[in-house]
Order: structure tokens, then C-alpha cells, then sequence
């Protein structure tokens, strides 16, 4: 971790109109959560649809979507990247810094709204809050990784990155039943599941795989991505073509 | 200034040198020129094909067509499913089929509408365009044209499969002929609708990739948030409120123009019937969304730099 880099990286995060969106995003979550309330009274049920589907399911990894390109993307579009690269750090600090500042912020665009949508909306005794912010925190994780990974391989990482975390959770998920145990939303899901034990059911959190499958997932998935983010980043070549 | 100086026939011309800053002797072209309309008209047409990736190296046509074709995929396969279950309709109608692969559309106008604009205003090339017989509001409305005429012909392709599809299948002809010019209708309002939306977004972040994410947030965000606050309004027993908020979607916007115009049923299934007032209303929506984007966007080229 370098201290430098990630006060550049938070600066050419929150600087500009990105951080308009992610401010956006947030506002429309907890508006959201307020009309669930009003129109629900507060029941724990439709709190958690809030936060599975949109939260979880939308706004989570938008989010990081968001966050990855600001951090790494724009730096390599514009070519800005090479004065970083060119200096005596190790990529993988440079990767790390970079990692750090992202996840840092989607936890405060994303995690906390989604837990504090979830008070809003409706709770009991903070469980529904508690369950939901741990699996917010291992989502935001992976979706982290994943993204700044895929904005490092590919140019076209916002769309690759949306077709797979919503075309392919929610459209596709939908017809073949397989492929829904295939999404980072599921693995993080089945945390909250267990937290909340037998109560999960009747506020609709359920996952499509165990914790442990869940967990081992997305420690694999975070690994791998982090570990293909360093090696692209020492070969990475510059190319002006869009 | 020693080139003239060394060349005392250029100044020997006073005539023919006005307008020109360095006469070095070529010969000068006095033919007829295209003019205004040739170059609106190339700038539809180059806007038009870079959208598909024509013209461009092989990388740039990747994305757009992995969207068209999961867009033109499900239709073959609903013919299939039509002619082996032996279905008297499509599984989906002409009009719900657009609205259903929102997201597709949203990805397609959303990884297209920054290349048709960002790039000038990045590069700051726009002075470039305007040193040329061309007005500002020309360039605007080309791209407007251009983006709009590529979304109409991706999502008229994806109608016209299904028709075909519906054809194949042998299904009776008369209402699918009538779904399908129904659902063309739903393309046009649909592509307009998108293009100025898009458009817009894209010419206020001009930063590659930024463009493509605020799009494709500003969309699905607000489908998502008027698809929830129309539910909940119809839950609390308002629902024509309910369904003028979901209109906020433009996918729903349209929808619902289909649905009052052509009576058909609505993709959202939103029940409530909002009647000749509800056609009006959407109708103006739509028109107000596509002209007030124009209007930004030609606000928005007022000042363009060469920073």
C-alpha cells in the first residue's frame, strides 16, 4: 500500500462528475427505503425485498462498477497511467493501493446505505441490518476485485461488467436455474442466511448455495481476480484505439 | 515570412490570395462544393455505421455486435417454441418483446451514445467541424439522426425476426402483421426516446467510460425506482398515480403509449386504464423528452473549445 496513490486515486475517484452519480445512487437507495416504509409500515419483509433486489441486486454493483473505472479505468484511457507505472513501486502496491481506495468507497456508497435502507424501511431489532451489511461487505469485496480486474483487461469493462451482473444474475438466472448459483450476489446472500438462521425464509433471504460453497466462492473469485489485476498490470500495454 | 519573399509571384495575385494565410503555390479549386446538406449528410451516415463498428478496426465492432445479437437471439428461439408447442401467438408480444430486453437496449444506446458524441467534445475537434459550411445545430441534429436511424434499425431488426419467426410458424396472419407494424411503432418512439436521452448524458461526460456508466445508471436506475414506486402506489390503492410515476422509465413511457394507442397489453403489467388522457399525457412526455434533449444538446454545443 502507498499512501500517495491512494490520495491520487481518491482524488480522481471523487473528483469530477462520477461523484455525482455514486451521490445519486445513494440518495435514490434511501428515498427508496423511506417509500417501502410508508407504503409497507415497516415491515421487515418488504424491507429485505428492498435490499435484496435493488440494494444487493442493483445498486451494489453499479456501484462498483462505477468506483472500478473511476480508480483504474480513466487512468488507463487517457494514458495517465504510465507516469504511475513508471515509478519505483511495485504493481502490486500500485494494484493494492488502488484496491483499497475502491473498496473503500463502494463500503461508503453502498455498504452503508444498504444498511441504513434497511433500518429505514424496516427491521426488528437489527437483524435484517446486521445479516444484510455483512453480505454487503463480501459482495463489495468481489465486485471490487472483479471490476478494477476488468478494467485493467478489457476497455469495454462497463458493459462486460453490467451484462455479467445483471443480465446474467437476473435475465438468465431466471430461465436456467444453474447459472443463479453462479453470482457473487448468491455466495453473499447465503452469509445472511445463516445469520438470520430460521427466520431467513420468511423475509425472503435465501441464497442458491450453502455459506460454506458461498464463502469459498468468493474467496476464490476475489483471489483470482486480484492475482490476473497484478499480472495484467506488468504487461500492460497502451493502445489509443477505442 | 521569407517564403514570400523568395516567391514574388504569390503576391503578384492579390485575388486569388484572400482567405488564404500561406499561398505556396498549389493550384486553387473553384469547382462547384457539396456544400451544407453533403456534409450533414456524411456525418449521419459515418455516425450511423461507427455505431455497428463499420469502417473501424475489428475491436470496435466487438461490442455492438454481442448486444445485437442477444438481442436477435430470443425471437428465433420463440419461433421455435411456437411451432413445437403449436402456439396460435407468440410467447411474447411484438410490443412487450422491446420493453422486456430493456436492459439489452439500455447496454446497446449506452455503449453508443459516447462514441457519437464524447470523442469531438474530448478532442476538442468541434471547432474544426464548425470552420466548415455546417451550423451548429446541423451537427446536432446529425448525430441526433445517426444514433436514433442505428437504434430504429437494431430494434426493427429484432420486430421483423419475430414476425418472421411468427411466419415460419404459421401463425395466423392478420394479427401478427397488425402486432408487428405495432410494435415497429414501439421501435421508432423507443429509439428517439433513448437517442436524446443518451445523447445528452453522453455530450455532459465527455471522459471515456464515464459516459457509458452514467447512462446505463441513469436508466436502469430509473426503471428500477419508477418500476418500485409503481407498485407500491398501486398498493396503496393509487394506481393511475402509480402508473404516471413508473412512466418515468422511458421504457415505460412507451409502453404505455402502446398500450393506450393500440390497446395491447402492457409489458410492466400495469393494470390501471388511464384512458384518452393517459395517451395524451405519455405522448407528450415522449415528445417533451426528445425535444428538450435536442435543446440541451444544441445548448450544450454552444460552447465547445478547443480545450
Amino acid at each position: 500500500m502507498n499512501v500517495t496513490v491512494m490520495q491520487l486515486t481518491a482524488r480522481n475517484l471523487l473528483g469530477r462528475r462520477r461523484a455525482m452519480f455514486l451521490v445519486i445512487l445513494l440518495l435514490l437507495l434511501l428515498g427508496l427505503a423511506m417509500l417501502t416504509r410508508w407504503a409497507s409500515d415497516a415491515s421487515p419483509n418488504a424491507s429485505s425485498v428492498l435490499a435484496n433486489g435493488f440494494a444487493l441486486g442493483t445498486v451494489l454493483p453499479l456501484m462498483g462498477l462505477l468506483v472500478a473505472t473511476g480508480v483504474i479505468g480513466a487512468e488507463i484511457d487517457d494514458g495517465s497511467i504510465v507516469y504511475m507505472l513508471a515509478k519505483p513501486l511495485r504493481r502490486r502496491e500500485i494494484l493494492f493501493s488502488k484496491l483499497a481506495v475502491g473498496f473503500a468507497a463502494v463500503f461508503i456508497f453502498a455498504v452503508l446505505p444498504t444498511m441504513a435502507a434497511v433500518v429505514i424501511a424496516g427491521d426488528e431489532g437489527g437483524q435484517l441490518m446486521l445479516a444484510y451489511g455483512v453480505s454487503a461487505v463480501l459482495a463489495a469485496i468481489a465486485y471490487t476485485a472483479i471490476f478494477v480486474t476488468l478494467g485493467i483487461v478489457t476497455r469495454n469493462a462497463v458493459v462486460f461488467g453490467l451484462l455479467y451482473a445483471l443480465l446474467w444474475e437476473t435475465v438468465l438466472g431466471g430461465y436456467v436455474p444453474g447459472i443463479r448459483a453462479v453470482s457473487v450476489r448468491q455466495w453473499a446472500l447465503s452469509v445472511a442466511e445463516r445469520m438470520l438462521g430460521s427466520q431467513a425464509n420468511g423475509w425472503a433471504v435465501t441464497s442458491e448455495v450453502g455459506m460454506t460453497t458461498g464463502l469459498v466462492m468468493l474467496g476464490l473469485v476475489t483471489v483470482a481476480a486480484v492475482y490476473l489485476g497484478v499480472r495484467r498490470l506488468r504487461t500492460l500495454t497502451l493502445n489509443s484505439i477505442e | 515570412m521569407a517564403d514570400n519573399k523568395a516567391a514574388p509571384d504569390a503576391a503578384a495575385t492579390p485575388e486569388q490570395s484572400q482567405g488564404v494565410i500561406h499561398d505556396i503555390g498549389f493550384r486553387h479549386y473553384d469547382g462547384p462544393r457539396l456544400g451544407r446538406g453533403w456534409i450533414v449528410r456524411s456525418l449521419l451516415a459515418e455516425t450511423f455505421r461507427g455505431v455497428f463498428g463499420f469502417g473501424r478496426p475489428a475491436r470496435a465492432k466487438i461490442m455492438p455486435w454481442i448486444l445485437v445479437g442477444i438481442l436477435l437471439a430470443p425471437p428465433l428461439i420463440f419461433a421455435l417454441i411456437a411451432v413445437l408447442l403449436s402456439l396460435d401467438a407468440l410467447p411474447m408480444s411484438y410490443t412487450a418483446y422491446l420493453p422486456g430486453m430493456q436492459f439489452v437496449v439500455s447496454l446497446f444506446v449506452a455503449s453508443r451514445a459516447p462514441y457519437c458524441v464524447s470523442r469531438d467534445l474530448r478532442h476538442g475537434v468541434m471547432p474544426l467541424y464548425l470552420s466548415r459550411p455546417i451550423r451548429r445545430n446541423d451537427y446536432v441534429l446529425a448525430k441526433f439522426a445517426g444514433l436514433a436511424l442505428a437504434m430504429f434499425a437494431v430494434l426493427a431488426a429484432a420486430e421483423t425476426l419475430l414476425f418472421v419467426g411468427a411466419l415460419l410458424a404459421k401463425l395466423p396472419l392478420g394479427a401478427q402483421i397488425t402486432g408487428y407494424l405495432q410494435g415497429l411503432v414501439v421501435a421508432v418512439l423507443l429509439s428517439l426516446v433513448l437517442a436524446a436521452i443518451g445523447l445528452v448524458i453522453a455530450a455532459v461526460t465527455p471522459r471515456r467510460g464515464l459516459g457509458v456508466a452514467a447512462i446505463i445508471t441513469v436508466l436502469v436506475v430509473l426503471s428500477g425506482f419508477a418500476a418500485i414506486v409503481a407498485v407500491l402506489l398501486t398498493r396503496a390503492g393509487s394506481a393511475s398515480l402509480g402508473n404516471y410515476l413508473g412512466s418515468l422509465d422511458p421504457y415505460a413511457l412507451v409502453d404505455g403509449i402502446a398500450v393506450s394507442w393500440f390497446g395491447v397489453d402492457s409489458a410492466f403489467g400495469r393494470q390501471a386504464d388511464l384512458g384518452l388522457a393517459g395517451g395524451v399525457a405519455y405522448a407528450v412526455g415522449a415528445t417533451a423528452i426528445v425535444a428538450g434533449g435536442i435543446a440541451l444538446l444544441m445548448r450544450r454545443c454552444k460552447k465547445v473549445g478547443i480545450a
